[in-house]
């Protein structure tokens, strides 16, 4: 399979601070990539010298086979970026913005394009609204309907489900696998668990660095993670007595039930044995991807200095 | 570059930009509520007294009584004779190119009437289409001409000294013979109203977008700076014409201001003028981050267009310094320019200059703006 994207060591810096250090990121066209990292991680950062809009301090690579830096204008024909914040105009009708961003394309069929457009958003009836007065959630759909509707070979999202609610969401998922399914290349930033695991592959960013990439299952048995679940009465509550104790890097009450986890069984096991009492009950279970990447940062958080 | 591409994309950004425009109606309202308004508020209050403002002579008489009387008027302070035409043609060429804002003639049988004890007259021709700075001047010429004589004329000339109105100075005001202060105010504001109105409004056009978070949007599609740069100037254009054209109607109609020269001239610096104005916002925006910094910029623009451009005070009433900063306006050039046209009755030949001055200035500016203006958002 080509590549669709096909980056190596890119860097960004912005004075001093290095906010991308050497990200290297290969896509296979028709995948879904899902980009994770905590706040200030540098996703947006990655995303931008991707499309175009931030010209890298260093590395470089291709996009849909054009050169990053100059080659600029036909990656822009043919990938469609969705900004993490509405970037369309909130002046303007819902149809005038998809008309605007049809005409900048010089997309022939125009009226027809729109309509269908508006149609499967479920918007023809509301398109002479203005886009300023959407909730959020749907202007997150707008913008995405927006950033397709030249059929661009790549799809560049910016948490485009931030805000929306959870049908919503699973269309908004489900469109991107029939995009996949057609042939187009999905790279997308988010927050959510679920969503990366619905992800053929995932990329992890913390401070600038990328800190893991695989599928999800690959993802968490690269880590090494183990995880013990503790049920039982008031295990929820032992949260706090676990969280600093070594070897553990998280303990979080989900529900009733205790997830805790670390990168080496011994310790672990050391650290939860004082607790093992009065009917609460530990069993080993497969780390979660959240667990892993709450393992990842507190990794790069030991490996960045000064931050 | 200039291809079927161009056109279409610089067609997407008109579209969109009028949609929005339409939107706005404040702004819309703002735009045509405040030249009418400072039209009216400007129309009646203006007072200024420069000195030193360059006259010519033509003396056909040179006797010590006229040399007398060309140092009486200098030592008023109001004129100062820098050009000594050889003939009457000269002269006026000086007053309609605005070198000189007076032309004294003394005629060739000046002295010999005043020693005959007939009346001797000077002509003055003032070109008044700043009333303002004409009137203190014509003011003081008489009393100081008598005085002079009074002094000078002793000894065996004191049997000459010249009765009261003895010595009769004719005035001739030229261009605005009533000398109304609203004919010389309505090219100024023309200018001042163009400035503001024209420089704020692309200024916060394209920084809006910035702020807006619409930029990253925009440049992550295929368009050019240049055709960003056109199709939010373009329907600027179009309101600072009809600006102009309210203007010149409320003028006509409340001040009776005539355009006296040629009104394609008049359509072309006018043109030539908002797109310098525009550009010159354009380039603000490309410095600024928010609307807030937009404006303070323009303002940075407007001030310096208003005090040293000859709007608010005469021109030749600034140190030289001031000058040099007025020159390099576009509001001086395009400003004397309506005033020739609009007042003088000027042609090509005399306000080619000033247009020349103003596509310099366009073309500077916009080739600082184009090469400001990003593609990245770096
Ligand atoms: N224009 C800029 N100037 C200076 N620093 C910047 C600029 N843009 C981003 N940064 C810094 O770069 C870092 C990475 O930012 P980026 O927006 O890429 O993070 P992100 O992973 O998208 O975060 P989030 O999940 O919150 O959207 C942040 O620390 C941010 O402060
Ligand atoms: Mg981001």
């Amino acid at each position: 399979m080509p590549l669709a994207i096909d980056v190596h060591d890119l860097v960004k810096r912005y004075g001093t601070r290095t906010v991308v250090d050497r990200v290297s990121l290969a896509i296979e066209e028709g995948r879904v990539c899902g980009f994770l990292g905590p706040n200030g991680s540098g996703k947006t950062t990655t995303l931008r010298m991707i499309c175009g809009l931030l010209t890298p301090d260093g590395g470089g690579g291709t996009c849909l086979g054009h050169d990053l830096v100059r080659e600029r204008d036909a990656i822009k024909r043919q990938a469609g970026y969705m900004t993490q914040r509405f970037g369309l105009y909130e002046d303007l009708t819902i149809r005038e913005n998809l008309e605007f961003v049809g005409r900048v394309y010089g997309l022939d069929r125009l009226k027809q394009r729109v309509d269908g457009s508006l149609e499967r958003l479920g918007l023809a009836t509301r398109q002479k609204q203005l886009a300023g007065a959407l909730s959020g959630g749907w202007k997150q759909r707008l913008a995405l309907a927006a950033c397709v509707l030249h059929e661009p070979r790549l799809l560049l999202l910016d948490e485009p489900t931030a805000g929306v609610d959870p049908k919503a969401r699973r269309a908004f998922w489900d469109e991107i696998h029939t995009y996949a399914a057609e042939g187009i290349t999905v790279l997308v930033s988010t927050h959510y668990m679920d969503e990366a695991e619905r992800c053929h592959e995932i990329a992890y960013i913390a401070y600038g660095a990328l800190m893991a990439r695989g599928t999800a299952d690959e993802v968490i048995k690269e880590s090494g993670l183990v995880s013990f679940i503790a049920t039982g009465p008031g295990a929820d509550r032992l949260a706090p007595r676990l969280r600093d104790a070594p070897g553990v890097t998280a303990a979080a009450a989900f529900g009733a039930t205790l997830h805790v986890s670390g990168p080496e069984r011994a310790p672990l096991l050391a650290a939860i044995e004082p607790l093992r009492a009065d009917g609460i009950e530990w069993k080993e279970a497969a780390p979660t991807l959240e667990d892993v990447f709450i393992h990842l940062m507190g990794q790069a958080q030991d490996n960045a200095p000064g931050t | 570059m200039i291809g079927a591409g161009f056109w279409r994309r610089l067609g997407a950004i008109l579209v969109k930009e009028v949609q929005q425009l339409r939107r706005d109606r404040l702004t819309f309202a703002m735009m045509f509520g405040v030249p009418i308004m400072q039209l009216l508020l400007f129309g009646y209050a203006i007072d200024t007294d420069p000195h030193h403002l360059p006259a010519a002579v033509i003396s056909a008489d040179d006797t010590t009584i006229t040399r007398t009387i060309v140092s009486a008027l200098t030592s008023t302070g109001y004129m100062d004779f820098t050009h000594r035409p050889a003939s009457e043609e000269e002269a006026n060429a000086l007053l309609q190119r605005g070198e000189v804002q007076f032309v004294v003639t003394i005629p060739s049988d000046f002295t010999r009437r005043l020693v005959r004890g007939e009346r001797a007259q000077i002509l003055i021709d003032a070109d008044a289409t700043d009333p303002m700075a004409a009137a203190n001047p014509l003011a003081s010429a008489q009393p100081a001409v008598e005085q002079a004589l009074r002094r000078d004329l002793t000894g065996p000339l004191a049997g000459h000294n010249p009765k009261p109105g003895g010595v009769e100075i004719v005035l001739q005001r030229r261009y605005n013979p009533e000398g109304k202060a609203r004919l010389n105010i309505v090219p100024g504001l023309l200018a001042v109203i163009l400035t503001m109105t024209m420089v704020m409004m692309t200024a916060l056009a394209v920084t809006r977008e910035r702020e807006r978070g619409t930029m990253e949007n925009l440049l992550a599609m295929p368009v050019r700076p240049i055709e960003v740069m056109i199709g939010k100037i373009v329907p600027y254009i179009a309101i600072g014409s009809v600006q102009v054209t309210v203007i010149l109607l409320v003028s006509r109609v409340l001040f009776d201001v005539v355009t006296q020269g040629s009104i394609a001239l008049l359509g072309l610096g006018t043109a030539l003028f908002i797109t310098v104005n525009l550009a010159i916002g354009f380039t603000i925006s490309t410095v600024t981050q928010n609307q807030l910094q937009a404006m303070q910029a323009s303002v940075f623009i407007l001030l310096p267009s208003i005090l040293l451009s000859g709007f608010m005070f005469p021109f030749r009433g600034m140190p030289v310094w001031a000058q040099w900063l007025g020159e390099v306006l576009p509001a001086t050039h395009f400003m004397r320019l309506v005033r020739g046209l609009m007042l003088k009755g000027a042609d090509l030949a005399d306000v080619s200059g000033n247009l020349l001055a103003l596509t310099a200035i366009l073309l500077v500016v916009s080739a600082l703006a184009i090469s400001r203006y990003k593609m990245t958002l770096d």
